[in-house]
Parts: structure tokens; sequence; C-alpha cells
């Protein structure tokens, strides 16, 4: 069946056998390998996309579920030309080391600071509490965050 | 070598310089192997065991070929050359050889038009086996003799005895490196009966090495590429899906991809070794250790990988960072039905640290003395023999030092409240805070910087100039350490030439840098690195007559004498090196010699809430002193230590990869094998002591794994000391803390 | 990084790879009763609300449906007030929840991203003894209600959930919300893991309690299915006020009343032990 969905503002379709996930479809059948997949049952994150507003891992969406859906994935909040503010600290804060995790921890992150602008520590860890990084040990992505908070 | 310009470069050492790949990641437009693509290229899939040990009575792929879209499958029947792979012994069947020896083995692997069908495919292969029973208990395989290696130490007067002695037995679960990114690959046939592969690696050449062995293939055709890599921690040192892609690209003369879930990843790469682990410890009344003796049994799993350099490990610093004189271990390495284990972070030094460590807190209490006071009695030292080899430690140690760093430090005052998310529990809401415990451990760790035993251990580099600045090409491979940033700020320090740039080379292209393990390649790499760029700089200095050089090119006396696209022009210069540590000896029969090339050393202290009616542990604060001879990139380097404070951790409180009594693996999914999450990792304060070494990059040393390794120990202390239990294992478990 | 020699990208839009050769049918009714129907023409339909459990089985290979009837348009399933819970309601809604009991179990279900799409019709249609709804809703007495084309079904929760991962649920039914009669406000729930977040329970309960002292307590995790601990809730609700040994006997009861098994998540006697602290535990929240 052909899928048409709005990816990062851009209306898009893709032809999807039965049951593929949107992760697949995201990086297999739209081109956006930005979008990562880490474990395939929804426990490390990689994967996370906004998906009608909500953070999901796109690996459990259907993809026919995503039919007229809204999608952001990390290639729609910054390029290399226009960094995120969240994507520019996390280079600099050395929140990024094997950088896999880094695109759904982002996605995750800038969600927050947009329905949540000054979350408590608590609430960071919290929210980012369902993306693993096996890398960091988490300091630098806390530090991250914080120094986008400071920075508005 | 302290070859530094006049001008200061940007960007060089000891600055903290952002990753080049730092953009492209947060973007999502780095490239990870499975992100590779090529056109009309086949998916593979594996069929793999789903029991520990058995006899394959018949295996039947014909259904599976047959099926549409599906273009090949291999068996063990198929491998060209050399069906065993092994970077040390070559004992690994690339395909099952008839017996299944563990869980998970790879028996067959489809190729077809798309992953589904592979995979669909690989369940259609018709597969009996006759069960066999599985070797699971260590102590069973010793019995056995299934031995991989048996190293022994005996240094000093075995009839030594101390007036007082503490003796335990100390068990280890298997350990995952869970690197985020699973292992894919993707191999190109070029045409010519040869093949291009990018596949996970930590080490490019030695994966060439046994690949052309085992497809029967002449060096030169085949060429391993480098590319992004999910993280590694050990994982990717032995071949898993090289050979088969490689192969079935051969064969059906397409690109093919692979791409493994997380069970395959857990099926398919090494492991820590699990362990059972007796000591005793002999001291005299003032707590100079007199004597140590350990008996410990490595759980090799099914075939060997690196486990003979993992053992030597372990047995070597089997006591830690202490003086000796009389120390008697038998460290063994065994073959079980298990996984295979191998390299992962910190090596075999984390399964005797975590023994020793709890040794020495027993001692102190059977001593009446603290803890630390005890450690610092005995701290090695340079000049010191290791307890262990009696090699004379000839570089700086500063073992007392981060004992003292780690300990002056403030602790956490803070009560635990109400929120839910600072009591163990967490959102379970299990635990009210007048149930909670509180807990401060210490540990203190040794490992050795590079490889040992007499390896010729070494890397290649090459630094060219270019029309606007400088290429450094090394097979030397980034994992997502940083290594590729500290590479370019020492040939920026060297060169004085801010635009540098990192290219990885393929195998064909280069030799060597050796593998990105060991906490080796800030030494090795950066080391080939440094001395490349030096003569680099020094030809071209002689070449235009000059007394500086920078990005504009050559100056003499302040003026600009040749640009760098004249040079270039002129040149090239392109300075190739080959860099060597301080050579290292085997082993005598008595486990004695110069066996490592250096060492380092770091403390950690754990602060944990227990809740102990429940078991519950929350971890507070983690702090580490840590020997790391000299500071490169401070971002990066506090970097290495949170990330490696949480595995070690996790190895503590919630990492392992439970066996069935039948072999199997119980968690083999995110699911039940649990990391760490941001909820579950505390702040940590790192001091940093710069005692600068004598051989690597501006003093700097290797200090990847450290962080790891001790930090187990410590947490394991805290919890000890809010509940008074022995606990004796790590992970420690709920019912370890409850029935313990 | 090197970009010579590394393949290009595939270009946007291009259909390169299908998910094998079985048909699959996809359907997204717009109403419930569209959906009924769907379920009753399919052979083999398979509910999709949320898909946080159905996609670990379909990504895992360890199912591939034939037909998915997509429960997200039906938005009549979203309906939750006093009395009912729609099977569409999301964890992430259910945060907010007054039930103290609700709410509570709500926050420790998975991670974030899961509570955005994971439903309380899903959870009780995989019916896993871990379940996290579960045992509020025993504790509560809830009813299950069913609708097929044919008619509707009114299950008491232990009629409804009749072993692991197995419900009464007929594959032309659907779970369309959970009937709640009124319950006290004093409601505790709690969960054990070994891990701060995302963890599945090792063992999980949920306390009841109303002024007169009717004191209810599930468990879960410690048995073929959720249970109730009937003995326990006897000592508990003989009186408005209880003693110190009355909660001893509490804990002491729940401990023999639950039916554990040991696997890699916990031993039964970590289970036991622990179920009956949480419980007691969960009772002296209820009773401050």
């Amino acid at each position: 069946m052909i899928i048409r969905l709005t990816v990062n503002g851009e209306p898009r379709h893709a032809e999807v056998a039965g049951w593929e996930s949107l992760l697949w479809v995201l990086r297999e059948r739209l081109g956006l390998t930005g979008t990562k997949g880490a474990c395939e049952q929804g426990e490390c994150g990689s994967c996370s996309v906004v998906l009608d507003g909500d953070v999901v891992c796109s690996c459990l969406v259907m993809a026919a579920d995503a039919d007229g859906a809204q999608v952001t994935t990390i290639e729609g909040l910054g390029t290399p030309d226009r960094l995120h503010p969240l994507q520019e600290a996390f280079v600099a804060e050395g929140a990024v080391q094997c950088g896999y995790c880094t695109p759904g921890l982002v996605v995750a992150a800038a969600h927050l600071l947009e329905t949540n602008p000054s979350p408590t520590s608590g609430e960071v860890k919290e929210a980012l509490s369902g993306n693993l990084c096996r890398c960091t040990g988490y300091g630098a992505i806390l530090r991250a965050l914080a120094a986008v908070e400071e920075g508005r | 070598m302290s070859v530094e310009t006049r001008r200061r470069v940007r960007g060089g050492i000891g600055e903290s310089v952002l990753r080049p790949d730092g953009i492209p990641k947060v973007c999502g437009t780095f490239e990870y192997l499975e992100d590779l693509h090529a056109d009309g290229m086949l998916w593979a899939a594996t069929r793999r065991a789903d029991v520990a040990r058995g006899r394959i009575l018949r295996l039947d792929v014909d259904g599976a070929l047959a099926m549409p879209g599906v273009y090949d499958v291999i068996t063990f029947a198929d491998i060209p050359g050399r069906p065993y792979q092994g970077q040390i012994v070559p004992d690994q069947p690339v395909l099952c050889d008839g017996e299944i020896r563990h869980w998970g083995e790879a028996i067959a692997v489809v190729a077809a038009d798309d992953p589904e069908t592979a995979r669909l495919a690989a369940e259609a292969i018709l597969v009996d086996i006759e069960e066999l029973k599985p070797i699971t208990d260590v102590e069973q395989a010793l019995e056995a003799g299934e031995v991989y290696r048996h190293f022994p130490v005996r240094r000093g007067d075995p009839e030594a005895r101390g007036e007082v002695a503490v003796e335990g037995f100390y068990e280890v679960g298997t350990q995952d490196q869970a690197p985020l990114g699973t292992e894919a690959g993707l191999a190109i046939p070029d045409g010519a009966g040869g093949v291009d592969l990018w596949g996970p690696s930590q080490w490019t050449h030695v994966d060439h090495e046994q690949l052309v062995a085992c497809l029967g293939l002449t060096p030169d055709r085949l060429r391993v590429h480098i590319s992004g890599l999910g993280g590694a921690f050990g994982s990717r040192e032995d071949l898993t899906l090289q050979t088969h892609i490689a192969l079935l690209a051969l064969r059906t003369r397409r690109p093919v991809k692979q791409h493994y879930d997380r069970t395959d990843s857990f099926a398919a790469h090494v492991k820590r070794h699990a362990a059972r682990m007796w000591y005793r410890h002999e001291a005299d009344r003032d707590g100079n250790l007199v004597r140590v003796e350990a008996r410990m049994i490595l759980d090799g799993g099914a075939y060997q990988m690196t486990s003979q350099a993992v053992i030597a490990n372990a047995a070597t610093f089997a006591v830690g960072p202490y003086r000796c004189p009389n120390t008697f271990v038998d460290a063994y390495v065994v073959r079980t039905n298990h996984p295979p284990a191998g390299a992962m972070r910190g090596f075999g030094t984390n399964q005797a640290c975590f023994a020793a460590e709890s040794q020495m807190d027993r001692l102190a209490a059977a001593l009446g003395m603290d803890p630390l006071d005890l450690r610092l009695r005995n701290a090695l030292a340079p000049g010191d023999p290791l307890a262990t080899t009696g090699q004379v430690i000839t570089e700086p140690l500063p073992t007392a030092e981060v004992i003292r760093s780690v300990a002056a430090l403030p602790l956490p005052d803070d009560e635990p409240g109400d929120d839910p998310l600072r009591l163990p529990g967490g959102t379970g809401l299990t635990t009210p805070p007048d149930r909670v415990v509180r807990g401060v451990g210490y540990a203190v760790g040794i490992k050795n910087l590079a490889f040992s035993e007499g390896f010729d251990d070494y890397a290649e580099a090459r630094v060219t100039l270019t029309a606007d600045g400088a290429e450094i090409h090394t097979a030397a491979i980034e994992v997502g350490q940083g290594m590729v940033t500290v590479l370019i700020q020492i040939a920026r320090t060297v060169l004085g030439i801010e635009n540098v740039t990192v290219v990885f080379d393929d195998t064909s292209r280069i030799g060597s840098a050796g593998s990105s393990s060991a906490s080796r390649q800030t030494q090795m790499a950066g080391g080939a690195v440094q001395r490349a760029a030096a003569a680099a700089r020094e030809a071209a200095l002689r070449l235009a007559g000059g007394d500086e050089l920078d990005d504009d090119g050559v100056w003499r006396d302040g003026r600009l004498v040749m640009t760098l696209a004249e040079l270039a022009e002129r040149g090239p210069i392109s300075e190739w090196v080959r860099f060597r540590h301080p050579e290292t000896e085997e082993p005598d029969e008595h486990g004695q010699g110069r066996l490592h090339a250096d060492f380092s050393v770091a403390a950690h202290r754990a602060v944990v809430d227990v809740d102990p009616e429940l078991g519950l542990v929350r971890v507070v604060r983690i702090d580490i002193a840590q020997d790391v001879g000299r500071v490169l990139n401070p971002v990066q380097l506090r970097g290495q230590i949170e990330g490696g404070i949480a595995q070690g951790m996790g190895w503590a409180i919630m990492e392992e990869l439970v066996f069935r009594d039948d072999g199997t693996v119980a968690n083999p999914t995110f699911t039940d094998y649990l990391l760490p999450t941001i909820l579950d990792m505390p702040p940590v304060e790192a001091v940093l002591i710069e005692e600068p070494g004598t051989w690597g990059p501006f003093g700097a040393k290797g200090m990847a794994e450290l962080p790891t390794v001790s930090v187990t120990p410590a947490v394991v202390a805290a919890i000890r000391d809010a509940t008074g239990k022995a606990l004796s294992r790590v992970p420690v478990r709920p019912e370890d803390i409850v029935f313990g | 990084m090197p970009r010579a020699c590394v393949p290009a990208l595939l270009p946007c839009g291009t259909t390169t790879a299908t998910l094998g050769s079985v048909p699959v049918e996809y359907v997204r009714p717009k109403a419930l009763d569209e959906a009924l129907e769907a379920l009753a023409a399919f052979e083999d339909p398979t509910p999709l609300a949320g898909g946080t459990d159905l996609m670990v089985e379909v990504n895992l290979a360890h199912r591939r449906p034939t037909a998915v009837v997509s429960l997200r348009d039906v938005d009549e399933l979203t309906r939750w007030d006093e009395h009912w819970i729609g099977a569409g309601v999301t964890f992430a809604r259910m945060e907010q929840a007054p039930d103290t009991a609700l709410a509570e179990l709500s926050r420790t279900v998975g991670s974030p991203q899961i509570r955005a799409a994971a439903t309380l019709g899903g959870n009780l249609g995989t019916a896993s003894p871990a379940g996290d709804s579960l045992p509020f809703l025993a504790a509560a007495d809830a009813h299950i209600v069913l609708r097929s084309v044919t008619g509707s079904r009114r299950l008491r929760w232990d009629e409804f959930l009749t072993g692991p991962k197995q419900t009464a649920r007929r594959p032309d039914e659907l779970i369309v919300g959970v009937e709640l009669a009124p319950r006290p406000e004093r409601q505790a729930f709690a969960k054990v893991g070994v891990r701060q977040a995302m963890v599945i329970s090792a063992v999980s309960c949920c306390v009841l309690r109303d002024p007169s002292g009717e004191t209810r307590v599930a468990l879960g995790s410690v048995g073929p299915t959720v249970l109730r601990a009937p003995r326990a809730e006897e000592v508990a609700s003989h009186a408005a006020r209880l003693t110190s040994s009355d909660l001893d006997e509490f804990q002491r009861r729940v401990t023999e009343e639950v039916r554990p098994i040991t696997d890699h998540r916990a031993t039964a006697d970590y289970r036991r032990h622990a179920a009956g602290v949480i419980a007691r535990r969960a009772l002296e929240r209820c009773l401050r």
C-alpha cells in the first residue's frame, strides 16, 4: 500500500508492505538514515521521532499507521550549516561519542525543551530515560541541555 | 620528543577541540555501517543454533534456496579457504562445522532480495540437531582439561606467611559490550575476483589476515575499509559477519549487506568473561601484604578468541596496584559451551580487580585498619616490582596520589528526600526515604597500556602536506572514543598547521595501526602521527630553507618563503612512520618478566543509597582520580571517564547475560539485558593526575579502560558498607542483598 | 570520515525492498462499528492499538500478522471518565489520572516514548503477568468490556485474564474499555525492578483502601496472571486502624498467597519476599 505523510514539513509518500515499521520506511524507503535502530523493541530510543506531537519509537510504529501523520526526524531539526541549538550544544559539550544514540536523544531533548522550556533536572532525566547511551555516561548530555537552557 | 612550534597553533593539544565527526553525527548525516548502500545489493540473514551443544544430523538448504528472491545460502562446506577463524588460534568455524558448540552459533547465511525474504529463508533451512550435554561449569571444564591457557605466577617464598589472613570466593557474571550500533556490513565484489569489505572492526589488518585465509584469496584481492561504528568496547575485535557477507558477495557477484538485530548481536560477538575466583591474602600486623594466593577460572566459552591474552591480564593484575613479595596465582581460562568470551574494556583486569579489592576491604576489617590506609601502606610506586610478574615499575605510577585525591573530594551530604527519582526503586515507588541506608566504598585499579607479552605491537601513520594543510593517513579505527580528534590535535601541535584532516585508509593503502583497544591508540597511533608529523615538518623546513611552518607555508626570519601549495608542487612531502612502544617479553614458566609496556592507575569512590529490605540500590555519586599522564583533550577525556564508569557501574548492579542450566542465553534483548539509563547514572567528579609518561605523545597515557575497572568493586564495597552483607558476586542482585 | 569508496545513499523515494511476499491486509476504520466489522471479516485479525507490544513481536519475527485492524482513528476508544477508561487511552494520558495508583503505575510503563503510544487496551490484550495496569484493575475489580458485531460481553478482570498472555477475548472481539465501580481514594502502587526506569516488573502491587478499612490488594509478576491476596485483604480489612502486628500479618499472608516462579528477572523466593514488603509499604501509604 502507499502511505502519504509529512516528514520534516515536506509531503512524502512511500510504498509499504503490510506491517513494516516507520523506522524501516524512513531509513530504507525515504532515505532518511539519520534515525537509527538498535533494539527493535522500544528499549533504546535510538529510533525516536516526533509523530503527531509525541516522541515515539519509530521501530514500534507500524508504518501504515503513520499514513496522514506529521513526522519530525533528526534531519528536520537542523543541518550542518544551520544547527539546532541542541545539536550545537551536543557537539560543544562532548555529548557525542559513537553518536549512534545521538539522533534519537536530540529529537527527544528538543521535544522536551519545546514542551517544557525550563525543566527541572528530574524532568530532564525522566524525559530522556528511554534513550540509552552506551558511550558517554550521560553527563555531557545533561551539560548540553543545561547549556541550551542557559543560552536562552 | 618535544617538537613544538613557536607560534601556538589553534586546536592543538590540551584544548577541548571539537570532534570532526560531531556535526555529521548530531545531524544524522554521519554514515554508519548500517547506512551504507550499494545499487543492486542483496541482504543477508543468519540461521543460528538454539541449543548450546549438539550435532547436526541433517542440514538441508534446498527449500530456502528455492524460495523466490533467494540467491544463495552458505554453510560450512562452502568455505573456500581455511574454514576456521580466530586472531590468536583459528578454532572458530566460520559457520558451524557439524558440532554446535554454543547457543547462537551461526549455521548458515542466506542472501536474498530483502531482509525479510532472507530471514524467512533462513528460518526455512532444515536443521536436525541431536542435542548433546553441554559443559556450562568452569570447574567441570577445568577437570576435563578443557583449558585454553593456564597462567601460573610463582613469585617469592612459598613458605612465607602473614599473621593475619583472609580468604574469599568471588564470582562475576558475563557482561556484554552492548554497543548501540549492532554489527552491520557491506561487501562489494570488485568484478575481478576480489572484494571490498566494510565491516565492524577495531583492527582492519587483523581482520584482513583472517579473512583472506578463510576466503582463500590472495591478500591483494581483499580490501577492508573503515566505516562509521556505533561503539565497540571490545565487541568488534573478533570477526562476526565479515566472512559471511564477503563470501556471499564473491559467490553472487552482487553487493551483500547485513545488519544484525540485537539478538544476533548478543549471539555473535564476544563477551566479558564470567569468572570464579578464590583468594587468600596474608599480611603482618601493620598491614603490609606478605602473601597473596589466588586461583581464578575464567569462562572462555566455545572458542578461544582473545582469551589467551585476557587471562594474562587477569593473572598479572591479580593483586592490584600493591606491593607483595610472595605471590602465587593459578589463572585458567577454560572452554565451555557458552558463547565465546573475549575483549571488553578492561580486558581481564576487571574480574581480578573485583576480587582483589574485595579482599583488601576484608583484610582491612580483619586488621581493624581503615581500608584506605591499608591500600596506601601497600601502594605500588615506581621502583617497586609488580606483585605478580616482578616487573619493576620504571614509569610514573601515582597509586598513592590517586587514592589520596579521590578520598579528599567532598562527600555528598544530601538526604534522600521524597522525590522518587532520588530513591532506590525510582518511580516504582518501592522505597520510603526512612528505609534508605547510605554506604561509601573505595577501590583502586591498575591496567596495562597497549599490547603485552612480547607481541610486536606497532602503529603506522603517514602525514602528508597538501596545498592547503595536512592529511593524516591511518588505519587506526575511530569507534567513538575521539581518537580522530586527538590525532588532529597532535599533528597540529607538531606541524604548526591548523588545517589537518584524518583519512582512514583501507588495508591496501597503509599498514596496520594495531587495534583500537587496550587503551593504546592515543599512545600508539598518536605516537606514530607525532613522529610522522615531526618528520614532515623537518622535510618542509629543509626543502624551503625555513625556520617555521604554518597554514600559509614555510617562513624564514618572519618572512613567508614558500606557500603550502608551492611546497606540495615541489614535494610532495609525505612522511611514513612505524612506531613501536617499549619492548615487552613473554613470561617465564613462573609468570615472571617484563610483560607489559606501561601501566596506569585509578581510584574510585562510590556512594550508594540502598533499600536493604528490598535489595534495591541507587548510586548517588561516583568520583575518580586517575593517572592520565597528560590531558590532551579535557572534554573528551571526561567523556571517556563518565562513559567508562557507567559501564562498570552497570556490571556492578544490573548488567548480566544470564545463562540457563542448558547453556542457552535467557536474556538476549534490551528488554532484559539492562543498561544504565540516564536516571541510573550519578554525577561524577574526576581528578586527573598529570605525571607525564616517557613515551606517549607529550606524556599522555592511555586512559579509556581504567574508568570501567575499579568502579565495579567500589560500588559493591559501598553496598557492603550500607548493608553489612558479604556480597561476593557481581552483578549484585536484589536477592543477594536480601538473603545474602 | 572517508567518502571515497563509500557507496552512495539510496535516493529518496526509491523502493528497493519489500518485506517478503506474505500479503498483509491493513485497515484503519474511523469508527468502532467499522472496526468490529473488519474484525469479523478477516480470518485471523490482529487489532493494533499503539503497537508497542505487537511491533516487538513483529520485529523479532515472533509474529507475522496477516490482517491488521488499526484502531488509531477510532475516537470512541479514547473516552475516559470516572467509571470508564476507553481501551485507546494511552499511558501518557493516564499519568494524569485522578486515581492515584493509576497515575503512579502509568509513570512506570516503559519509557516516555512507550507511554506516548501504549494503550490500556493493548496492555490488557497482551495480558502479560507483568502488565503494569493489571494490579490496579484487579484491585479495583474492574470489568473488561468486549464488543463484536454480534454483541458485547462484560467480564470481570479474572474472567478476562485466563493465563499468562491468554485472555477470554475471541478473535472477532475488541476490548473497548474498562468499567470501574466506585473505588476508594486511598490507593497506592509499587513496582520492583533493578533499574531506575524502563524496567519490567519483578513484582508489582496495588492496594486500595476505603475509609471503613476495607482493603484490596493485587499483585503482578507473582503468578500466571495478576492475583489478589484475599487472606491478606481479610486481615487488613478488619479494622479502620491497623496495628503493627496487623501489618506484619498482612505482609506474611501476602507472601503466602503469591505464586511466583524463578526466571532471569528474579528468583521465586525474592519475588515472594518482595511482594510482602511492597504490599505492606503500599498499605502503609494508604494509611497515611
